[in-house]
């Protein structure tokens, strides 16, 4: 058992090429805390497949106990396809699980420190909706 | 992901009663489908192209095909029609990829789901499936996608074809009104080409969506096509049936 709680990521986009290289950042940032990814239909192709969401956030689950696991999306039917997931998990599960609204890699990356520090799912699914606001380029 | 376990594998429709016909004919529209759209894959990915990724002909053939390979290898569960929707609806789900395939395979899940849970208390009728299976599709794909009418989806196929469906007289032959119900489906696709799209990718593209017919509404025009085709075969079957 781990001293200290830790929430997990789930990452969801269309490629899974994206997938590993987001989760590559997060890990970087916070190598502690659990990512798994569903990215792309195999062969190269982009898509997102709502079953394999259900995997990767079992994956997540069976790591960080009942400390949570936040979702990131990329584009519309990443939404879907998690959509679709949650109705497949038990109702114990999915109270375990919630989605940012959230830009994908600033959110991941964002998310993953905050996790890393023991934060709550709460605490890491607001780190990660206040990459919607993130500046980049500070106009003066 | 492994098919669901079989009831039993041989012979691949049990039995001759009104459940058993129900069962063959979902098999039947579901090859239906998936030659359907395999003959028109190219025309369907074109209009994804035009207004969104551009994969789904080629998307939904994969899963379609997947299907009906599945049901001529007896992989299927064929001894209850809910069965046999929901199982369907969890193979598109995982072959599809994309919007579709999460909504296809929602849809398909929600009709199985219901038509299992009413089978368990009562036989219903033709009709009375009809309108569970598409009213469980239609509930799926609403609560999944959260589109509304005239948002240039597939919805824009799916509701007028239910609404058509709830409103056939009681006593019209169940062949005529899924007939009405296809032609239903076929006019809210046609009525997609000027709709600005509301949802999914080609709403990125605002005003220039307008002009284009939408790929999801042609491919559920397709299925309910299917639909009215093999109950029109098998009532005509029947009929000759009578006949002998």
């Amino acid at each position: 058992m781990r001293e200290t709680s830790v929430v997990g990521l789930v990452l969801v986009a269309h490629s899974e090429e994206v997938v590993r290289g987001v989760a590559a950042m997060a890990a970087q940032a916070a190598p502690a805390v659990p990512v798994a990814g569903a990215g792309g239909l195999g062969g190269g192709r982009l898509g997102t497949n709502g079953l394999e969401v259900v995997a990767a956030l079992r994956h997540v689950l069976a790591e960080t106990g009942t400390d949570g696991v936040l979702v990131l999306l990329d584009l519309g039917s990443a939404a879907m396809a998690t959509g679709v997931a949650l109705d497949e998990l038990d109702p114990a599960e999915r109270a375990l699980v919630r989605l940012a609204d959230a830009p994908f890699l600033e959110g991941a990356v964002l998310a993953a420190v905050e996790a890393a520090g023991g934060a709550s799912l709460d605490a890491v699914a607001a780190a990660a909706e206040g990459a919607r606001s993130m500046t980049k380029w500070p106009k003066d | 992901m492994p098919p669901e376990p079989l009831g039993q594998r041989e012979p691949r429709v049990a039995g001759t009663g009104p459940a058993a016909v129900s069962v063959s004919l979902a098999a039947d529209w579901l090859a239906c489908a998936a030659r359907t759209v395999h003959e028109r894959r190219t025309w369907l990915t074109e209009l994804d192209a035009a207004i969104g990724d551009g994969d789904h002909g080629i998307n939904l053939d994969r899963g379609l095909m997947a299907i009906l390979a599945d049901l001529e290898a007896g992989a299927m569960p064929v001894d209850d029609l809910g069965r046999l929707l929901t199982a369907s609806g969890r193979r598109l789900l995982g072959l599809v990829g994309g919007a579709s395939g999460a909504l296809y395979g929602r849809a398909l899940m929600t009709a199985g789901t219901r038509l299992t849970e009413r089978a368990a208390t009562e036989a219903p009728g033709r009709r009375t499936m009809a309108e569970i299976a598409l009213g469980g599709a239609v509930d799926g794909i609403t609560a999944l996608g959260k589109a509304v009418a005239r948002d240039k989806t597939m919805l824009d196929a799916l509701l007028p074809a239910l609404e058509t469906l709830r409103a056939a007289p009681a006593g019209e032959p169940i062949a005529s009104v899924l007939t009405r119900v296809a032609a239903a489906a076929e006019a809210g696709a046609q009525a997609t080409i000027p709709l600005v799209a509301r949802k999914g990718r080609a709403s990125y593209l605002g005003e220039r969506s307008a002009g284009h017919l939408d790929p999801g509404a042609a491919s559920s025009a397709i299925l309910l096509r299917c639909l009215a085709d093999v109950v029109a075969a098998s009532v005509d079957a029947e009929a000759r049936g009578a006949l002998r």
